[in-house]
């Protein structure tokens, strides 16, 4: 579903991406731990171009990203992204924050796209928020929110960057149990998290980056309980 | 106080002629405004200077130039640019006059000068979104100008009321400029009924009185639109 392929990314001097290879298969769920600094998040983001790659090659679903003939918005149908901060549109409803994407992009009419965005909201718990305003919402109510304006696009795969870090602790359980049943589901999916207990509950494979560079992978249990590599070994025994 | 009574209505047209006259530079100013404010944070580097050059102009020099350029400057070059055709490729004049009736003139200064203020406002409420909710747009699949037209530009509309209110303010006040090249706003009538009753203290007074009722009660009015769209959106 996803390859990388010798992925580079640099920011001026700065290089974030060093080489990665990676495959993401259809249905996993692949879970990049690291510290801060590391590259995960840009990593992720090149995954649907919201950074450009500076070399290497990036495949979703057999489309090539760095085709110049590939068209982008076509790709980023495919791929859902959730954000830390959510970015809900605060000048739209929780409803319309969803239907705007089938609307806008995928032309569905307003009453279709209306009941796929109140089957989402349910999904998400939230059916009785349709007609709330973002700052109405809490932190996690809002994530939620932003997880099903993801799906309304009816993604194959879906993106998440740090997805509970900037919420209150009490507010992480929600999420992650939404996501839980996405991967239940079969959605394939790519979490940049620092939520060590959902990446070895829901992760199929787990993936520590430092550096820009990709240091150790494998299945969660065997990362967590036996990593062969020493910087694994020792970020593991900061955080856990 | 007689004399004040005698002319009132004559000022106030005048006053009428001020407000329109801003009413329409500011309209016009938000349709350039908005162009240039665009075209600057156009990744075309050419259209972005472009802008940039006409931004810097208007705001770099002051109005009162502008509208003796545009009233006096602009027909005597047309001119000039007849007479050269003529002389050298024996283009016929195009017109026999350059002369620009003095409301376009007035219109046409005031218009550019307010749409170089106007594109400033445009381009720092679109910057002021957060890069969040362009990168939310487009990683729904919006192209950049569904994203712009959908989501940030509504969201920085609401932004800019309160700045858009002030530079109508200033605009208004800046109309009493147009009265050099004999444009009969408020300020200009004034000066006529100075002229001929010579009545200076009061005539100006009054004139004075009728452009801070103009301008009290619209920065009140942005006042309060900024009042409910803060209640309204708390969490910008």
């Amino acid at each position: 579903m996803i390859e990388v392929i010798d992925l580079c990314k640099s920011f001026g001097q700065l290089e974030v991406l060093r080489h990665v290879n990676m495959r993401v298969a259809e249905g996993e769920v692949v879970c990049i731990i690291g510290p801060s600094g590391s590259g995960k998040s840009t990593l992720l983001r090149c995954l649907n171009l919201l950074e450009q790659p500076t070399g290497g090659e990036v495949i979703i679903d057999g489309v090539s990203l760095m085709d110049k003939k590939t068209n982008i918005n076509e790709v980023r149908q495919k791929v859902g992204m959730v954000f830390q901060l959510f970015n809900l549109f605060p000048h739209k409803t929780a409803l319309e924050n969803i239907t705007m994407g089938p609307i806008k992009v995928k032309r569905m009419s307003k009453q279709a796209a209306e009941e796929l965005g109140r089957t989402l909201l349910a999904k998400v718990g939230l059916s009785d928020k349709a007609d709330v305003y973002p700052h109405q919402l809490s932190g996690g109510q809002q994530q939620r929110v932003a997880i099903a304006r993801a799906l309304a696009m009816q993604p194959k795969v879906m993106l998440f960057d740090e997805p509970t870090s900037a919420l209150d602790p009490e507010m992480v359980g929600e999420v992650l149990a939404v996501m839980k049943d996405l991967a239940r589901e079969g959605m394939t999916m790519v979490v940049v998290t620092h939520e060590m207990g959902f990446a070895r509950e829901v992760g199929d494979r787990v993936i520590f980056l430092d550096e820009g560079r990709i240091v150790e992978e494998g299945k969660p249990h065997e990362i967590f309980s036996q990593p062969r590599e020493e910087r694994t070994r020792a970020f593991l025994s900061k955080i856990l | 106080m007689e004399t004040v009574i005698r002319t009132f209505p004559v000022l106030l047209v005048g006053a009428g002629i001020t407000l329109g006259i801003t009413l329409i530079s500011v309209a016009n100013g938000c349709v350039l405004g908005l162009i240039a404010g665009l075209a600057r944070l156009s990744k075309r580097r050419f259209l972005s200077f472009l802008a940039t050059c006409y931004v810097d102009f208007f705001r770099g020099t002051p109005l009162l130039v502008q509208i003796l350029i545009v009233y006096f400057g602009i027909p005597y070059l047309l001119d000039a640019l007849q007479k050269y055709l003529m002389a050298h490729y024996g283009i016929p004049r195009l017109f026999s006059s350059t002369d620009i009736p003095r409301f376009w003139a007035a219109v046409l200064a005031c218009s550019l000068n307010s749409g170089a203020y106007i594109a400033e406002i445009f381009r720092a409420g679109v910057q002021s979104i957060e890069r969040g909710q362009m990168e939310a747009a487009r990683s729904l699949g919006m192209t950049h100008s569904q994203a712009m037209r959908y989501v940030i530009l509504p969201q920085a509309f609401r932004r800019i009321i309160p700045p858009l209110g002030n530079e109508f303010i200033a605009m208004l006040k800046d109309t009493s400029l147009l009265s050099v090249i004999g444009f009969e706003e408020l300020l200009r009538r004034g000066q006529l009924i100075v002229g001929e009753t010579f009545a200076v203290f009061e005539i100006y007074i009054t004139v004075a009185f009728l452009y801070l009722i103009m301008t009290l009660s619209f920065s009140r009015l942005v006042d309060y639109t900024e009042r409910r769209l803060k209640t309204r959106d708390r969490s910008y």
